[in-house]
């Protein structure tokens, strides 16, 4: 834990829990997103369990209850995406790297960084808390329609419903404070030399990502805090007897929802670009290209959302400028995979723990990409609406977000973090599991969805038209393959603990990158910079002719 | 607390206290932009709104109009004292602006007092519930900005933070142009 050790003069409670140092406040959100990681983890194994074996009693929890079911599902949706995802990818890298990548010596305002974590961590403590009140946990899916989730007689879980409400929004606030530090410090406080097109493309994707969150989340802000409105205080705005209108919110939730899956998918393109890049030894193919597809891809994803609800009974000729615009976007992010492939081509490939993570991205998240066309389609998706296919198609999407990048990135930066080296081969024994795991468990889940399976359904024997026993199989597969996938992240974590003490002392630039967060010392001491750095080029020049040395660092006056 | 290098620097030539400001206001443009679509969207699929509407007291939202606005130019007589070096003035005038704003929120107090003594809730129907909980929003944007109109004022008398008078000023006029959306939509359509 030596990175937090050089505020010099602070005692624990200033050092740890008070501070205002960009990477502490990283380390803070990367624990806490991590524990949360293992919390939506668990659920998963309990969900999966029930659906293997319905009804049975399930080893560390115990026989799961309908209405426990749905609060787990729901439950698991919300911290993956909200308590995971976002702070582990945004927060935590974009904490811990912009300050360093652009060469300043923190965040332009650290306080309001400070009450960024307080506020988003006071939301998960109001989250977990949500599953001892009466009722339990919020169990109306991770997407909260009303009119289930504006009614306590309908979601039997009044108290729940409005717990969640309200640590989402905290959550919500918490991201709007934290992106806005992160876009200014970019805009202002890079080091002198650094032009626009010489910012590292990760720096670049937090910055996007932090704009489209707010752009994207300020109408559900309003529209959670009517959802609550009506759940407590009698209104109606998602009330057809009282005049209001429940497409409304999933109008307001999928306006954000949609460009949310380009917030966390932009920081994941940004880590694989870094990484792709120091482990072919090449330049960036294209560096203009992926950053003008990345504000393609944010305008884009604001004119989308619709396609989450074409069997909600929105008008047909809507539903085709959906289909449109849904289908126009996959061009800008497969020319950002093309790019990324292009790097590779003519590159001298080192196969490091984080550079297969990195090619691992871009094989699983094409699958999940070809498989969104068949629900981005309005015609395909009436029949694939719903079902496991889409579960499938989403998890082929997120998983590569959420944990094969972050998995990369963490790899990358460890030296960096922590001032040690990963054990290579535990890392290799983690990804291989990992990744064949992870691909037994969805795959027979796009067999099943294909077949008919309805998502968030407790038990298949109880529906005579969804029982299905032929599908038993294939969902016990599933099941099983996420029990291989959990004991392979037992190795992840090892590795991650024995490492903080007993692995390799890390150098300042052990992978002989150019980008300025390898110029100072692994951990960075507070303050980073011992003399702020000035920029004489661009974050990828690798393997340029004439050079003896094949990288050639950002602050090297040449 | 020493402020980091970072907060200093300005790579893009604007003053990182406007910068953050202007991002701010954006942010919250998608609020109330969000939450005014809904509403229009509403309206327009009842008319019947218009009998519930009529019972706002436009005299009393005309009357809040001319104060905020006219509070306004306070906020950029403060700015200017603030450009000239004059810390103490640009105090003043800051201090001015909070009590147009204190004399808003007190119109607003006794308007919804007599609304609700009429029956009016926030649970009355569509309208009521649109009615109360935008301009309530609107309501918490001008006491927030009044409460740090005052302690930027308390700085700037002492000729401190200088740079603040504008950016509360340019908050200020955010929340002007706000009302100026809500008064028509509100209180006029019929």
């Amino acid at each position: 834990m030596s990175t937090q050790a050089h505020q010099a003069g602070a005692g624990f409670f200033r050092k740890y829990l008070w501070a205002t140092d960009h990477k502490i406040i990283a380390m803070q959100y990367l624990f806490t997103g991590m524990i949360m990681a293992i919390i939506g983890g668990f659920m998963a194994y309990v969900f999966r369990m029930q659906l293997a074996f319905p009804s049975q009693h399930v080893p560390g929890y115990g026989v799961v209850s309908p209405g426990e079911y749905n609060s787990l599902v729901t439950m698991h949706g919300t911290i993956m995406i909200f308590w995971v995802a976002m702070p582990v990818l945004i927060a935590a890298f974009g904490n811990f790297l912009i300050p360093l990548m652009v060469g300043c010596d923190d965040m332009a305002f650290p306080r309001i960084n400070r009450l960024s974590f307080q506020v988003f961590f006071l939301s998960a403590v109001v989250l977990l808390a949500s599953f001892l009140v009466k009722g339990g946990a919020f169990g109306g899916a991770w997407t909260a329609y009303p009119p289930l989730s504006a009614s306590g007689a309908y979601n039997l879980e009044p108290i729940g419903a409005s717990m969640w409400l309200v640590a989402v929004a905290l959550e919500f606030v918490a991201f709007l404070l934290g992106g806005i530090n992160f876009v200014v410090t970019t805009l202002n406080g890079r080091a002198p030399g650094m032009k626009m097109y010489d910012i590292p493309i990760m720096v670049w994707m937090v910055v996007l990502a932090s704009i489209l969150f707010m752009f994207s989340v300020g109408p559900l802000i309003a529209g959670a805090v009517m959802l609550f409105f009506d759940q407590n205080l009698g209104t109606g705005f998602y009330n057809p007897t009282q005049g209001g209108d429940p497409l409304l919110w999933q109008h307001l939730f999928w306006f954000f929802g949609h460009p949310e899956v380009y917030v966390v998918l932009l920081p994941a393109m940004g880590i694989v670009a870094e990484v792709l890049s120091v482990f072919s030894r090449k330049k960036l193919f294209g560096y203009k290209t992926v950053l003008h597809t990345a504000w393609g891809v944010g305008v884009l994803s604001f004119v989308v959302w619709a396609h989450h609800q074409f069997v909600a009974g929105i008008d047909p000729r809507m539903a085709n400028v959906f289909t449109i615009t849904t289908l126009l976007i996959s061009i800008p992010v497969a020319e950002m995979v093309f790019v990324y492939i292009a790097t590779l081509y003519g590159g001298s490939i080192r196969l490091t723990t984080p550079m297969l993570w990195a090619l691992a991205f871009i094989a699983e998240f094409m699958i999940g990409g070809v498989s969104g066309i068949f629900l981005g389609a309005s015609a395909s998706d009436i029949y694939f609406h719903d079902t496991y296919f889409l579960v499938a198609h989403f998890h082929y999407t997120f998983f590569p977000i959420a944990f094969i990048a972050v998995f990369a990135g963490l790899t990358y930066w460890y030296p960096k973090m922590f001032g040690r080296m990963l054990n290579e081969t535990l890392g290799k024994i983690h990804f291989w599991g990992t990744i064949i795991a992870v691909n037994v468990i969805f795959i027979p889940l796009f067999i099943t969805g294909a077949a008919g399976d309805q998502r968030r359904i407790y038990s298949y024997a109880q529906f005579s038209e969804q029982a299905r026993p032929g599908l038993q199989d294939l969902r016990m597969t599933a099941t099983f393959a996420l029990l291989v996938f959990i004991a392979f992240q037992f190795v992840f974590l090892f590795n991650f603990l024995w490492s903080l003490r007993r692995g390799k002392r890390a150098e300042a630039n052990p992978w002989l990158a150019n980008t300025l967060e390898w110029t100072v010392p692994s951990p960075p001491p507070h303050g980073n910079f011992a003399e702020l750095p000035t920029v004489y080029r661009g974050p990828y020049e690798y393997g340029s002719p004439g050079r003896e040395l094949d990288y050639w660092p950002q602050n090297a006056p040449s | 607390m020493m402020k980091p290098i970072a907060t200093s620097r300005s790579a893009t030539g604007i003053p990182t206290a406007r910068l953050v400001t202007w991002w701010v206001i954006a942010s919250e443009i998608f609020i109330f932009g969000g939450l005014l679509a809904s509403y229009v969207m509403h309206r327009l699929a009842h008319p019947e709104w218009a009998a519930a509407a009529a019972h706002t007291n436009e005299w009393a939202g005309g009357f809040n109009t001319f104060v905020l606005l006219t509070s306004s130019l306070s906020a950029v007589l403060a700015h200017k004292a603030a450009d000239s070096g004059d810390g103490p003035k640009a105090a003043r005038f800051l201090r001015l602006t909070a009590l147009g704003g204190v004399i808003f929120l007190t119109v607003k107090a006794f308007e919804w007092t007599h609304e609700i003594r009429e029956g009016f809730v926030l649970a009355s129907g569509g309208f009521w519930s649109f009615y109360y909980f935008v301009a309530g929003l609107h309501a918490l944007h001008v006491l927030a900005g009044l409460i740090i109109m005052l302690f930027v004022a308390v700085d700037a008398a002492k000729n401190q933070e200088l740079q603040r008078v504008e950016c509360v000023g340019l908050y200020w006029h955010f929340v002007d142009i706000i009302w100026i959306f809500l008064f028509p939509l509100l209180y006029i359509a019929r």
